[in-house]
């Protein structure tokens, strides 16, 4: 049976041109870059090429991307680096309420552990913040506000940028974590007037074990892994050499491939969603409409189980998910779906399509072949759905 | 330690949270691209560097001018005129 991914969110395979680039880091390139000898000198220069591509993918200047070992280190080192650096000035965060974990739990644990206020800002119907809301959760004390770039859940761009000069006009550090966007959208930190931001490896076609952050000159951060001189003293650790690589390489491919990548995925995510909406009855499309990412179709679909259709669309060869993979495999309602205002039952009901490069549109048949049949059967057995249903018809 | 009124830099090199060795690596590295007789301020918040300094100056030939001192800062402002 073909097998058609769809779930590149969670896991993307290593590209070819970037596995290549890695595997002479693995062996003959092996010197560890804190040596003096050329082995190493030569690796510490290989990694400063790298520093540059990422930048490149962010017009970021070289010098201010940290390698860190995931997108949910470089997370961590955002929110407790830029808040622990800032203590004198106050201690009041503000992060958005559909944040990945890695941000929620940064900032609950600085609540927990070093007396932080923090204000868990709330989201419209379509995932966005609202720049007024956040102006109004603004304090004196307010040393960090952390807004994710665009959601792997429900698909939502934020106006980032009119978030992050509200945050610069008051003189507050602003992080955004940009795993879900870099390479699908253009990204241009100065522009944006973002002071952090965070990237991932796998979400761009590099391996898993390598992420980034982007800092701007002179913000201070506290490191979060102590050791070295690695990283300029921003995070210790002997660097993961092949990983730094294959992030350079794919960075500097998804830069250059960037708009096609986004036209290609926009028409197959159209025409998916064109045939959802018009096969299966009461679908919802969850997220902004319009300003969402390009490779991405999140639904939800009411008196079914999300896992349940996952399982019985595996059957058929198709690999879609139904959430957040951490919320997914503990059976929980999404916390992003309740904060757009979705009802549980109807929230237990969604799944998400994430795209790349490699998908057809032979594929988007073909699931919309499968899923409205799918739907179909597991509602035929759902006594939530009989019950609308049955009031529906007056009976 | 000659504490200084006049604090006055051509450059200064933020060090603040970057552990040890980076107040001795870096320091070097912007006096590698300033000319002769120009000052270079180091900001850092490692206790070490009030010893180190002065000592890595002697030794590499660079002038130490002295230590700034600020009561609202939990950290160090040092100065290096570039000698050479």
């Amino acid at each position: 049976m073909k097998r058609i991914y769809l779930d590149y969110a969670a896991a993307t395979p290593v590209r070819p041109e970037v596995l290549e680039a890695m595997l002479p880091y693995f062996q003959e390139r092996f010197g560890n870059p804190s040596t003096v000898y050329d082995l190493g000198a030569k690796v510490k220069d290989t990694i400063d090429e790298q520093r540059a591509r990422v930048a490149d993918l962010i017009g970021a200047p070289a010098g201010s991307i940290i390698f860190t070992s995931c997108g949910a280190e470089a997370n961590n080192l955002a929110v407790k680096g830029a808040a622990l650096a800032n203590l004198k000035k106050g201690r009041h965060l503000i992060v958005s309420t559909v944040e990945h974990h890695s941000v929620l739990n940064s900032a609950r644990f600085l609540e927990k552990f070093h007396d932080f206020e923090v204000t868990f800002l709330p989201v419209n119907r379509c995932g966005q913040v609202e720049p007024d809301r956040l102006r109004k959760a603004l304090t004196p004390a307010t040393v960090l506000v952390s807004i994710q770039h665009a959601s792997n859940e429900i698909g939502t761009v934020q106006h980032i940028q009119e978030l992050a000069a509200l945050c610069r006009e008051h003189g507050v550090v602003f992080h955004t974590d940009a795993v879900a966007t870099a390479g699908s959208i253009p990204i241009a930190v100065q522009e944006m007037q973002v002071d952090l931001l965070t990237l991932s490896g796998p979400a761009l076609g590099a391996p898993k074990g390598i992420g980034a952050l982007y800092f701007r000159p002179k913000l201070r951060l506290v490191p979060q892994i102590h050791s070295g001189i690695q990283e300029s003293g921003r995070r210790g650790g002997t660097e993961n050499v092949p990983g730094i690589v294959g992030l350079g390489v794919a960075a500097e491919l998804a830069r250059a491939e960037l708009e096609g990548r986004a036209r290609h995925l926009r028409s197959l995510r159209d025409h998916l969603v064109a045939g959802v909406m018009d096969r299966i009855p009461a679908a919802i499309y969850t997220g902004h409409p319009k300003e969402r990412l390009p490779g991405h179709a999140s639904f939800c679909f009411e008196g079914i189980e999300g896992e349940a259709l996952i399982f019985l669309l595996i059957r058929q060869g198709i690999y879609a998910n139904t959430g957040s993979a951490c919320a997914s495999k503990a059976l929980k309602v999404s916390p992003t779906l309740c904060a757009i205002g979705l009802s549980p039952d109807v929230a237990q009901g969604s799944i998400v399509f994430t795209g790349s490069y490699d998908n057809r549109i032979e594929e988007m048949e073909y699931i919309l072949t499968e899923l409205p049949q799918a739907v179909e059967r597991l509602r035929s057995f759902s006594p939530v759905w009989g019950k609308k249903i049955a009031a529906a018809s007056g009976g | 330690m000659r504490f200084l009124t006049d604090c006055k830099a051509d450059a200064s090199a933020d060090l603040v949270y970057r552990v040890c060795p980076m107040h001795l690596l870096e320091p070097a590295e912007f006096l590698r691209d300033m000319q002769a007789g120009q000052v270079l301020e180091i900001i850092t918040d490692y206790d070490g560097a009030l010893e180190d300094i002065p000592a890595w100056c002697a030794k590499h030939g660079q002038e130490f001018v002295g230590i700034c001192e600020d009561e609202d800062e939990d950290h160090y402002k040092l100065y290096i005129k570039k000698v050479h």
